[in-house]
């Protein structure tokens, strides 16, 4: 049991990391590059305008797409690796 | 055959479709009602969640609100595409866990509260309630097009037909309705951006187009931005608004869209845990083929525009008012007019129609210099009718006209029926049978049902006549709503050990500080002429009424955290359920109370 209880906390500490780096990306493309960090990226140009335009009209999709997958697939990895996936 | 003719067969032929998936799959007991006996593969889930999901905000609106302010509008891209980051990483995963049939049985079971329940019904109907005015905003602006009559009547018209497709099925005849809808409201998005594509660009993809350049070589943003910085508006692609505004507005949006209870009831019908967490990806892949398009659709549709009132550039003539009346290219201002969406006025009577930005002082002087006069001729505008009309202004084939009215309406119509689906299962499901009558019948369960859709819809139409703003801030309203009072209380239930009374605090402070933040600028109850503030001069700083929800929700967590720890910690059951809902391993079926 106390086994058993142990692995539940590393599986939920696990899980917790895996959220917040993906949440820091999630925050750094959008709110980051597509907004408050928009005229540090002023330089790079990009089919008329600047990078941060791209990032607030579609870099950040591009971005929560790949993110949302990658936590899909590294949730169910960690399911099967902690005994805990649904088969 | 002309253009009404053409946009009736298509209206029809695709209400046909979504009718006649409906009868095939019709609801027969109260479970597949509500969630479609969870056999629905998460490809398929995400596909129905992206139509439900993209309404009239997105489908006719958002491109509008974009094209007519440029970069300062991509907080709407940005949140309601970032919202699904945060229910894949934070909600969907533990809530079909959880394995309940609605989010407010969710929030009755994990605070032990009766009262919590009742309170997120409540939470749940005011803000679906806000969103379906924004619906009807929309399908008013759709049906009066397309029927030739004012958007008033199209409205009436729109929503006495919303109401009759939304008590047809339930879920599960939504859910495959729903996949035709999107098929539907794709191609009649992506078609008419991808034939303006290549007039403008030459680039058969419009999200590559967008940052392409025009047939002079100039980048088609640039050419964008002169044209019109040169009648004195601000330019497309600049940072001209207020960040922290930005900020917020863009955090209200995310965490509404991860508080909707009809988003958030789809990942209640994938079979698995490991299938909610891809169903949300694939219902952003759906999401995102028309979202990264729309900022195209926006910036092209804005320059078309320009170019049709200034032939010759900002520097040439304005187009004539014979030219307006005589040559075909200009109809769409014609059968636009009649919906009382479009305006012109030639006011200093020169025979010509000068649209500029009569607010810019330099701008008035140069026209009044050239001898347009000083005031703005195209009178109104409305952002609404942008999408739809876009592929009237490029001149497109008639079909592609046809196919738009389609795409538009299987947007309203798919949502509206969505959102109907969430008020009604929260008053028949949740207030009749889990309080007021226990012991109801399963018919009795569903005529409740259809009666609150059926109050739900009268209430809409009649506050959908006087919106409180275009379709899509209607809609970003709603999200606020939901992100101040539901998303903050899921999220710890799930995160956290808060207890009952911090939950039921907590949602009753963030929900009502922003219902009256809302109030306040946008009328009580919508009403026009109560609103004691304007957005343009907000009560806090730069915080605008649509910004509030992240506020709000902020709130929401503050007062529950310091409730929850000034009184009773948990019960251990209670302790058990949030450690089991945290593992995805014996996710049954769910279970009705």
């Amino acid at each position: 049991m106390a086994d058993q209880t142990s692995s539940g906390e590393a599986y939920w500490k696990a899980n917790l990391r895996i959220i917040i780096i993906s949440l820091i990306i999630w925050a750094i493309c959008s709110f980051g590059f597509g907004i408050l960090l928009r005229p540090m990226l002023s330089g790079i140009m990009v089919g008329g305008t600047d990078l941060g335009f791209w990032f607030a009209q579609q870099g950040s999709i591009l971005i929560f797409l790949a993110l949302i997958f990658f936590y899909a697939f590294r949730m169910n990895k960690l399911d099967k690796e902690f005994g805990v996936d649904e088969e | 055959m002309d253009q009404f003719t053409i946009n009736l067969l298509f209206v029809g032929a695709s209400f046909a479709l979504y009718i006649g998936i409906a009868i095939w799959a019709r609801a027969g007991s109260t479970s597949e009602f509500y969630a479609a006996g969870r056999g629905v593969h998460p490809v398929t889930n995400g596909m129905a969640t992206a139509a439900d999901w993209m309404s009239a905000a997105s489908f006719i609106s958002m491109a509008g609100l974009i094209a007519f302010v440029g970069y300062d509008n991509s907080t709407y891209l940005m949140g309601w595409t970032g919202g699904y980051v945060l229910l894949a990483l934070l909600l969907a995963p533990y809530l079909r866990k959880f394995g309940k049939f609605t989010v407010s049985e969710f929030i009755g079971d994990r605070f032990y509260s009766p009262t919590a329940r009742m309170v997120a019904v409540l939470c749940l109907i005011i803000a679906s309630t806000t969103y379906v005015i924004g619906q009807m905003t929309g399908v008013g602006v759709a049906f009066g097009r397309f029927l030739e009559v004012d958007s008033t009547t199209g409205l009436l018209i729109g929503a006495v037909i919303v109401f009759a497709y939304a008590v047809f099925g339930g879920m599960k005849g939504v859910t495959y309705t729903q996949v035709a809808q999107y098929c539907v409201l794709i191609l009649a998005y992506t078609i008419p951006a991808i034939f303006i594509s290549l007039q403008l660009t030459g680039n058969p993809i419009p999200a590559l187009g967008l940052f392409g350049s025009t047939e002079s070589g100039t980048p088609l943003l640039q050419t964008l931005d002169q044209i019109v910085t040169d009648l004195g508006f601000k330019e497309y692609t600049a940072h001209n608004g207020d960040t922290f505004n930005m900020v917020l507005f863009t955090l209200s949006l995310m965490i509404g869209t991860a508080g909707l209870p009809h988003v958030i009831m789809r990942f209640f019908t994938v079979p698995k845990v490991a299938d909610a967490r891809w169903s949300a990806g694939w219902a952003l892949v759906f999401i995102a083929l028309l979202y990264l398009t729309a900022p195209a659709v926006g910036a092209m549709a804005r320059l078309n525009i320009t170019q049709q009132f200034w032939p010759e550039g900002a520097s040439g003539e304005p187009v004539a008012v014979e030219t307006i009346e005589s040559d075909p290219t200009y109809n769409w201002m014609k059968t636009w007019e009649q919906t009382g969406l479009l305006g012109w006025n030639d006011a200093n009577g020169d025979g010509r129609i000068a649209y500029f930005n009569d607010a810019d002082a330099e701008t008035v002087a140069a026209m009044e210099e050239a001898g347009w006069g000083s005031e703005n001729e195209l009178t109104n505008f409305n952002r609404d009718i942008l999408v739809l009309a876009n592929p009237e202004i490029a001149n497109l084939p008639s079909w592609v006209i046809g196919l738009v009215a389609a795409g538009g309406l299987a947007a309203a119509l798919s949502t509206a029926a969505g959102l109907l689906l969430a008020i009604s299962s929260a008053v028949s499901h949740d207030l009749i049978k889990g309080q007021l009558n226990p012991g109801i019948s399963e018919k009795g369960e569903l005529m409740s049902a259809r009666v609150a859709m059926a109050v739900a819809i009268v209430i809409a139409t009649w506050l959908g006549l006087n919106p409180p703003g275009f379709a899509a801030q209607t809609v970003a309203l709603a999200f606020g709503l939901a992100a101040s009072s539901i998303f903050p209380v899921l999220m710890m239930g799930i995160f956290t050990k808060v207890n009952n009374k911090g939950a039921v605090a907590g949602m009753l402070a963030g929900l009502i500080v922003t219902l009256v933040y809302i109030f306040l600028h946008k009328g009580w109850l919508f009403i026009p002429g109560t609103n004691s503030f304007t957005d343009a001069d907000p009560l806090l700083g730069t915080i605008k009424s649509t910004s509030f929800g992240a506020v709000g929700a902020l709130i929401n967590f503050a007062v529950a955290f310091i409730v929850s720890n000034a009184t009773t910690p948990i019960p251990q059951e209670i302790s058990d359920l949030v450690e089991s809902v945290r593992v995805p391993r014996g996710a049954g079926a769910a279970q009705d109370h």
